[in-house]
């Protein structure tokens, strides 16, 4: 348990992050 | 027993039980934040207009002013990690990160201050200065324990802690941008408000991490872990003190070794956006390049953790030799990727060039724990990040010097790029050099005073 919420604690802002550059650089495809 | 002293190692152990896959996110709570230093920029062009709010007053900052305020952040990073480094082993993670924590997050708050009252001396004080000596030991904080806890992955461990700093940025632009929205009003820009949330924010996303953080009971070792007496000709079992390490002919080869690989890749880092746009005029759009900058740092982000995993496997001399060597041909082939029109190729070349940038940084700590060992591997560390500070310099200078100097000689701008190409794969080529000479400390060097890893 400690251990999922200590992932979830930082894995999802970093997710967050990487989700929304990832958008932009489809940018470069398009 | 006093606050202060609770936060100590000897307090900190480990108890049976505790899984080392805590250190890794309690590592990552302290760089995701201090990351956010690559996305400073972001900042920058509201600052010029704090007073004109709309545009620029004659009285409010200049562009140039602004541009102070990272770079002073990344020389106090090396100055305060380099410094700090022998004081952190003594005393452990969890204070140490306490203390990058109320740095960077007083660092936020002392320039929020500068901000409001539009006193520029306080933002370089308070993000540069303060907010520089928590990146700095923030940055080096964790890199021991992980080390120590997982010796049969060290590189793996260091690269998903480091891989953080590259994802910081990441967070911190939108976050940023959001913010200065949600504060900005028809009298003023909401910058200082921003400071002060991020200030917060930061500050106790970095404590939970010093919370989370354990160092290992002494003697202890992944179970199933059996440690090979000598895996490799550079890997050492003994250690060697910071005062000593530094005088090794190893530490100036490591030293160049990042300052040339860092050096490489900030100077092109910075110029990508412009780089791309000229060199494919009217067939990249300004959203496009914005879009080819923000997968470079997925890239950058990716390869610290991919090729720090992998210098596990092949060792870190033979990661080097790869970035020295396949950087070299890459830079190379930058030009003629430019030459028959090849967006893909241009930016698949690039990709690679910032996974290996990023790779360099994640695989040092590792690399210093193979030559000098894990006792001492923190300050010694700490020490060589200097090598950042001054590639930090080195890097922009070269490439805008070479720049101008091409284009005051009547060479096209697009073609100007050329060049800096071929100047950086030289410098890879020195970084080779570098590598291949480096060999095992000689025994004079090996604390004999018991202090064996």
């Amino acid at each position: 348990m400690k251990l999922v919420l200590a992932w979830g604690f930082v894995g999802i802002p970093l997710a967050w992050g990487v989700f929304g550059t990832l958008s932009s650089a489809m940018a470069l495809f398009r | 027993m006093s606050l202060l002293s609770s936060l100590d190692r000897e307090h900190i152990v480990a108890e049976p039980g505790f899984s080392r896959w805590l250190v890794p996110p309690a590592a990552l709570c302290v760089h995701l934040c201090i990351g956010q230093a690559y996305a400073f920029s972001v900042f920058n062009l509201p600052m010029t207009r704090l007073i004109g709010i709309t545009a620029p007053a004659p009285d409010d900052w200049k562009l140039t002013q602004l541009g102070w305020i990272f770079s002073i952040a990344i020389v106090m990073l090396g100055v305060s990690s380099a410094v700090a480094g022998s004081w952190l082993d003594r005393v452990g993670p969890r204070k140490a990160m306490l203390l990058a924590a109320s740095c960077f997050g007083g660092g936020f708050l002392v320039a929020a201050f500068g901000v409001a009252v539009h006193q520029l001396w306080l933002v370089y004080l308070g993000y540069g200065v303060l907010g520089g000596c928590g990146l700095g030991i923030g940055y080096i904080s964790p890199v021991k324990t992980l080390i120590t806890w997982f010796p049969d992955r060290p590189g793996m461990a260091t690269g998903m802690a480091i891989m953080g700093f590259g994802g910081g940025a990441m967070i911190a632009s939108p976050l940023s941008v959001w913010l200065m929205r949600q504060f900005s009003t028809a009298t003023h820009v909401g910058v200082a408000e921003a400071f002060v949330v991020l200030a917060v924010v930061y500050f106790c996303f970095m404590a939970v991490g010093s919370a989370i953080v354990r160092v290992p009971a002494a003697g202890w070792q992944p179970a199933g872990y059996v440690p090979r007496a000598r895996t490799g000709k550079l890997i050492t079992t003994e250690n060697v003190t910071l005062e000593r390490a530094v005088r090794t002919p190893q530490f100036v080869l490591l030293w160049l070794v990042l300052c040339l690989n860092v050096t490489a890749g900030i100077g092109v880092l910075g110029q990508a956006s412009a780089m791309i746009q000229e060199t494919f005029a009217g067939r990249i759009t300004p959203v496009a390049a914005a879009g080819f900058v923000g997968l470079l740092s997925l890239f950058n982000m990716g390869g610290r953790f991919l090729w720090a995993s992998v210098s596990d496997y092949i060792g870190r001399k033979a990661t080097y030799c790869v970035f020295f060597l396949l950087g070299i041909a890459l830079y190379a082939a930058v030009p003629s990727a430019a030459h028959i029109h090849s967006v893909a190729l241009f930016v698949a070349c690039y990709c690679i060039i910032l996974s290996m940038y990023g790779g360099g940084f994640a695989t040092i700590p590792a690399y210093l724990k193979d030559v000098f060992g894990v006792q001492f591997v923190g300050a010694i560390h700490g020490r060589l990040l200097t090598a950042w500070s001054a590639a930090g310099v080195l890097g922009p200078v070269l490439v805008n010097y070479i720049s101008d100097y091409q284009i005051n000689h009547g060479v096209a701008r697009a073609d100007s790029y050329s060049f800096t190409m071929y100047i950086m794969a030289a410098l890879l080529v020195l970084g080779l050099i570098c590598n291949l000479l480096m060999y095992p400390v000689r025994e004079r060097h090996i604390d004999m005073e018991g202090a064996r890893a």
